[in-house]
Order: structure tokens, then sequence, then C-alpha cells
């Protein structure tokens, strides 16, 4: 059957290794046809040409997912949504916009830039990462503290089926009508069918924003003053926790001001109406003074608040630096336990000899510890892995959970069985399956099962005797 | 044994089953076919943690219940309803506060859920933090399930800081005109005449507003409307009588509504899920997440 021009799949050996890959270190991956549909028609006919052919099918954004997510098992159809990347329709008065799943999230941001509307999540990534990729992975963002992570911005999203059918899922406006299942497609991974076209929520921007950086001459004192701002009932627009090392490598490059000689800095974004927002520049001010920081600076204006954040989202740029790879973790701690942590993180950096940078989503207890190696030092991947499995591990002892927005894909399946019990996964399965009942929808990637995906190595190796 | 032990043991392996919650939206969605067990869920505030920002509790806790252990420490949860109802109730019907535009709708409100599936055994929905994408989000799916794919026992929900003060006005002025003159007020809600409005935050920005407001026709009123009991979804006009939530598209009226039409392929998804979670039919027979208008 012909459901593409040729000019739209293809299956040379560039694209499908160029396709194997995404933002993660899980190399190994094996694609089959690459496709790049452009209306909601031709991915159904992309999803048929996968059945029709007994083959699976991954949907794929930007690529820019860290857990495996879009990496290809098993010669699968890729279909790749870049060229879905319209932007249909933006209803102000309701504050919804129904946009293409290619949409880059920044190419958004900047369309509706001056309305005086903006889609809140602002993934690290957002130069690249798609909404569709943002709705499949539940992706978050420095401004996700308040306004809450993707879920809460998709009012509704058409979906392919891996059956062929289109669906759509959620209102415009108000709760679904039935069962959310819109809420339990949000976060799929792709497991579950391919998002066509999205409504987004948009949110009224803040009449009065302050930005403060706080500066520390101990890490745990910033990680404690993190939760004295929550416990005194103020939740933060954004709060971010930069370490010593991030500090060092991107003050060169952005001059944000930020101390060099400071163990670590917090960025806290107060947002509202003007007199609550010096109440809370207050109160923060206080408890920051309380709790050991050296100084508070108030961004002055714009322009300083602009370089403020800049040194925070040029911090994965800056690493490149230091060394040539990193693998990221992403894992969701109490809050109140991110001093004790954080110290344990260190540890196991050091044990095996690693070096590790912090530049995470502190106000909600989100861990992003940075190994920083070089993948030609041999045994080092060795070294990488077992670190960052002792960090899963501490994040589970402390009341933690695996994922706070990176999601599972293959990287972390083997680690499900950790958090969750047999019963816990039969449930979650009992969802797949009922999107998708034949198992071709991005198969291998969430729940932990016996088999291994393509040649990918040694990440995805689920231990025996785990549930299946 | 403890209570969620308890609650298996009462729910059991097999014959229809119900929760008994409150019993303020009972009919919402249907009654439960005649012959139907009914149960009860565990009740109470078990840990609140101010400095994470979440309350565990019974899924029978009554409303008023978590209220009072809350108020003392100046947190919310998102769950709207009479001081009845019980928590689980709110959840399982599904309905979001009026003051969402605010607060946030109830299906962001589930952290965590430890319930009780058709097999008879117990599982946990979501994880124990604020942020969470361990897998794939059970929590959203059973909130405004009714009980009809897992009933819940204990529940781990966010909280809010409370506002510091909150004042509703009302005046013969279009809604449209309240968008533009404030910053996310919590509800707007229009009867095709009068709109009323309710602001929340800090007391100096909620006076700075309701200042604002007055200046545009609008009064201080004791609190929000009387609304009408049945829900509709809004199908482009305010009938006589009726309320409208702006934002949410909820119509608050007088009469029950037709029921919304469902696109078979959704319906068709939905039944799956159902069958999937429980496949002899035995938790709720009768409620139907879709016989229900808004
Ligand atoms: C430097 C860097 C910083 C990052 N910072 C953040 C951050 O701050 N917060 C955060 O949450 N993430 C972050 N990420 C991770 C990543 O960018 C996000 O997960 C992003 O949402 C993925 O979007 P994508 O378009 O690249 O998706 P891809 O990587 O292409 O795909 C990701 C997953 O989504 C599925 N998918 C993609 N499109 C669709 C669709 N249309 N329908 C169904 N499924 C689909 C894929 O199958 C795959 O499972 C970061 C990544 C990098 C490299």
């Amino acid at each position: 059957m012909e459901v593409l021009g040729p000019d739209r799949v293809t299956d040379g050996s560039a694209a499908r290794r160029l396709y194997s890959r995404d933002g993660s270190v899980i190399e190994g991956g094996r694609a089959g046809p690459v496709c790049f549909p452009e209306t909601t028609g031709e991915v159904v006919g992309c999803v048929q040409a996968a059945r029709a052919h007994g083959r699976a099918f991954v949907p794929r954004g930007a690529g820019t997912g860290l857990t495996g997510g879009s990496v290809p098992c098993d010669d699968p159809v890729m279909i790749v949504t870049t060229r879905m990347n319209q932007i249909l329709e933006v209803d102000r008065g309701r504050r919804v916009a129904w946009v293409e799943p290619g949409v880059v999230n920044l190419d958004l941001a900047h369309h509706l830039a001056g309305s005086g509307l903006h889609f809140a999540p602002d993934p690290s990534s957002q130069q690249a990462c798609t909404i569709g990729g943002n709705v499949a992975n539940n992706s978050g963002g420095p401004h996700c503290l308040a306004y809450g992570v993707t879920s809460a911005h998709v009012a509704a999203v058409e979906v392919v089926l891996s059956d062929g059918t289109v669906v759509v899922l959620g209102e415009e406006q108000g709760d679904s009508v039935g069962l959310d299942l819109r809420g339990a497609f949000v976060g799929g991974e792709g497991t579950l069918g391919v998002a066509t076209k999205i409504a987004v929520r948009l949110t009224q921007d803040p009449p009065k924003v302050a930005t403060l950086l706080l500066d520390f001459v101990e890490v745990a004192d910033a990680a404690t003053t993190v939760s004295a701002i929550i416990a005194a009932g103020v939740l933060p627009a954004a709060l971010e926790l930069m370490d010593r090392r991030v500090v060092e490598a991107v003050e060169p490059f952005v001059h944000a001001g930020y101390p060099l000689d400071a163990a670590a800095v917090l960025i806290v974004e107060l947002d509202g109406l003007p007199g609550g927002v010096a109440h809370e520049v207050g109160l923060v001010t206080r408890i920051g003074s309380q709790g050991g920081a050296r100084t508070v600076r108030l961004a002055a204006d714009d322009a300083e608040r602009d370089r403020i954040w800049k040194g925070r989202k040029s911090a994965f740029g800056a690493i490149a630096n230091i060394r040539p790879d990193y693998y990221l973790h992403d894992t969701v701690i109490p809050r109140t336990k991110l001093a004790g942590v954080l110290d344990e993180v260190y540890a196991i950096a050091e044990r095996h000899d690693l070096l590790v940078m912090n530049v995470f989503h502190a106000g909600d207890g989100n861990l992003h510890p940075l190994l920083l190696f070089d993948s030609r030092e041999p045994g080092v991947m060795e070294r990488v892995l077992a670190a960052g499995e002792e960090i899963v591990r501490a994040s589970l002892a402390a009341g933690g959970v695996l994922s706070g927005e990176h999601g599972i894909g293959l990287e972390k399946r083997r680690f499900m069985s950790l958090q969750f019990s047999p019963e816990d996964l039969a449930a979650q399965d009992a969802l797949r399956r009922a999107f998708d009942p034949d198992g071709i929808a991005n198969p291998l990637k969430v729940l932990p099962t016996g088999a291994s995906c393509g040649d990918v190595n040694a990440l995805d190796v689920v231990p025996d005797g785990v549930w299946v | 044994m403890n209570a969620l032990d308890t609650f298996r043991d009462a729910v059991g392996e097999s014959g229809a089953v119900c929760v008994r919650g409150g019993g303020t939206r009972w009919a919402v969605g249907g009654l439960p076919r005649p012959g139907t067990r009914e149960v009860v869920a565990p009740s109470g505030v078990k840990r609140h943690d101010p400095a994470e920002m979440i309350v565990s509790v019974g899924a029978g806790t009554p409303l008023g219940d978590l209220r009072e252990v809350l108020r003392p420490t100046g947190q919310e949860t998102t769950l709207d309803g009479p001081d009845g109802c019980t928590v689980g109730g709110v959840l399982a019907v599904g309905h979001s506060s009026l003051r969402r535009a605010r607060v946030g709708a109830l299906t962001d409100a589930l952290l965590e859920a430890n319930c009780v599936g058709a097999n008879g055994r117990t599982f946990t929905a979501g994880g124990p933090t604020v942020k969470n994408v361990t897998g794939y989000d059970l929590c959203r799916l059973l909130v405004g399930s009714l009980g009809t794919l897992a009933l819940m026992g204990e529940v781990l929900l966010r909280t809010r800081p409370a506002p510091e003060h909150a004042m509703w006005l009302e005046g013969e002025v279009e809604p449209d005109e309240v968008a533009a003159a404030c910053y996310r007020p919590s509800c707007v809600l229009w009867d095709g005449t009068t709109t009323s409005v309710c602001l929340e935050g800090y007391q100096v920005d909620v006076v700075e507003e309701v200042s604002i407001l007055r200046r545009l026709g609008f009064r201080e009123v004791g609190g929000s409307p009387v609304l009408p009991p049945f829900r509709a979804r809004w199908a482009g006009n305010v009938p006589e009588g009726a309320v409208l939530e702006i934002g949410t598209g909820v119509l608050h009226q007088p009469l029950p509504a037709d029921l919304p039409l469902v696109d078979p392929a959704v319906a068709r998804l939905a039944g799956r899920v159902k069958v999937s979670f429980d496949p002899t039919g035995r938790l709720n027979p009768g409620r139907d997440p879709y016989r229900e208008a808004a």
C-alpha cells in the first residue's frame, strides 16, 4: 500500500541510524522505515502499514528524550512528527490553542509572546523538544512548580490508536466527560498511540515577576532553605538549585553574576499581583538569610532576570566543555530529604570516581544528578551505570520515585519492580492493553518484560524473575 | 490487620460491590444495580506533612474532618463539596472545584491511591511525591471513574496554601470584562444577566482588585450564588435559571440535562479499559461515568 510519497518515507541506512537513538546514552536501537507524515490521515496510514507488515511502530518527536523512549527495537515503523508543526488555532478568549504534535515548545512560546498568555511547561530542552513529546512524557520544567506539569495544561488530544482509529480524548474546557482517558494518555510515552493534535491550555501572564538569587556556602543550607520556603506557605513559580560545579561551568560564559565561591545558588521566582509578590519577596529573603544565605539578590530589571535564567538554561551546553559525555538522571524525593540525599549523591559519585553536577527543580524535590565522563575511557560506562543505579536506590530509600519528568522508556524499566509490586504493574498493564491490545505501539518500553530491545546495551537488561 | 486489609477483605473476590460514601452524589452516573453489596472505605486523616504539601487519608474520611485537620496549618486541598461527603466520593465523581481556574483541576489532586482491584487484591496507583511520571498515570484515570475500575481505600492528596483572603462580588456586567480586569480570578459565573466573581489571594491584592471591579459596577456579596442542582455542558446559551461557569463550560441548571453524545470510538476504548480492569463487571454495576452530563 502506498501511504506517503517517496520524499517522506525512507529506509536508507543513514536515516535509520539517525533515528535509532535519542538524547539518552542508549545505543543499539534498530529502526525500520522512517516516515514523515503531515496529516492525521497519513499517521493512520503509517499505523495500518505497520500492522499489515506485522511490525510495531514508534512515535517520535525531536528525539531529545533521555530514557530511550523513542529508541526503536527490532525494526519498527518510525512515525516522526517533525513535519506536523503547525499551530492551528489560538483561542485567546477561551485560552486554548490547538497545535500539531511536531510544534517545537519554544516556537509556541514565541508565537504566544505578547498575547498575555503562555504555555506553562518549559523543559530545559524547549529549543528542540516537541509538544507531542512533552505530552507523551508528561514533561516538566522550572515553571511547573506552581503551575503543574504538562498534564495540567493539556485540555484534549487527538490520538491515532494502534488499530488505526482516531479518537479525541478530553474536552477543550472543563473536566473530561466520562473516564479521564486524556489524563491516562498523557505520560504514556508513545505506548498508547500517536498524538496528532493537541489542545493546550494557555495561562495568563503574571502582572508582576520577582526573581531572586540566593547563594550559600553549604549545599545543605541551600537544600534546607528550599523546604523552609515551601513550609512557610510560599509556592514559588520556580525554585531551582545549582551547585558549585554548575556555577563554575556557566558563569564564565553567561556572566549571570553567580558568586564563583558559592557551594550552591538558588533561583527563586515569585509571581502574581504586586502586593503578594512584595510580601513573598520579604518572606523568602528572611527565610534565606536565616537559613544561611550569604547574599539575597533581587533582579533589578528584566535584563538581570534574563541573565540569571540564561545561566540556568545554559547549564547543559556549558558542561560539554568539561567532559564530552553526560548521563542525566531524574528521580524525585520528598523535598525535606534534599540535603541528605544530595550528600549521598556526592558520595556515590566519589566512590565511582566520577564527576557529578547538580542543577535541578529543587522546589518539588526533582533531582537531576548529572554524571560527566568521557566514553572513550575504558570501563567508564560500567561505573556510570553503577553510580546511576545507586542514585536510584538512594532516592527510593528516601521515599522517592524513579522519575519526575523524563519517564521510564528503556532506561528505567529494570527498576520498575523496585517501586511497584506485581499487582501495581498488572494494573498499569491493564491500561496499556486496553489502548493497545496487540502490543504494537512502542513495545518494550515502560513496563519490565523478559524480552530485550534489539541490540541495546546493558542498560536494558531486566533481571530474571522480575514481573513480566 | 490494617485498615486497608480490612477494606480489601470486605470487598472480597467476587460478587457485585460498591462503596458507600457520604451519599451526597449517590445517583451520579446511575444507581448501583439492586443486590450490590455496600462496603465502607477506611476513615481518618493518617498523616499531614505541611512542608511536603501532602496529606494521607482514608478514602472514607468526611471532607469536613479533613478540612478541620488542615485549617490550622493554613493549607487546603482542591476537593470541593459539603462537609458530609467523603474524600473517595469526591474523587470518584470527579467534579473539579468551582475555584478550578485558581487551584487546578481535581484530576491533578490525587498523587497516590491504595486500591482494591476487581480481583480482590490491593494495588497502588501513582507515587508518594508531588511530582512523578513513573509508569502509567492511573491516578488521573481513577478520578471521575465512579469506582468502576477499582475501589480506593487510602489516598495521598496534594495540599496547597489556602488563600489569605477571598471575596465574592456580583454585578450586571459582561463576564469578558472581568477577564480583562483581573488576574486569575478563582471563579467567574454568568447567569445571562449577572456575573459573579470570586477573587482570592493576599489581602492587599484582593482589596486592590475589588476596587477595580467596583468601578466596573460590581458589589461585594457574602459568598457564591446558590447553584441549581443539575450539571450540563454549555452549548452556546445560558437558559433561564441556569448558571454558567466561565472557563470550564459547566452549566448548572434546574432540570436534568440530556446525556452527552459520546463518540463510538471513544466509547469502545472506554469499554476496553473497563473490561481490562474489571472483567466480570463486579465493581459498581449500574454506574457509568458516561451517563453523566458534565
Ligand atoms: C538537554 C536536555 C534537557 C532536558 N530538560 C528537560 C526538562 O527540563 N524537563 C523535562 O521534562 N524533560 C527534559 N528533557 C527531556 C526531553 O526533552 C523531554 O522528554 C521532551 O518532552 C521530549 O520531546 P521530544 O519531542 O524530543 O520527544 P522524543 O524524544 O522524540 O520522544 C519522547 C517520547 O515521546 C513519544 N512521542 C513523541 N511524540 C509523540 C507523539 N506525537 N505521540 C505519542 N508519543 C510521542 C516517543 O515515542 C517517546 O517515547 C531534556 C532533554 C535534554 C536533552
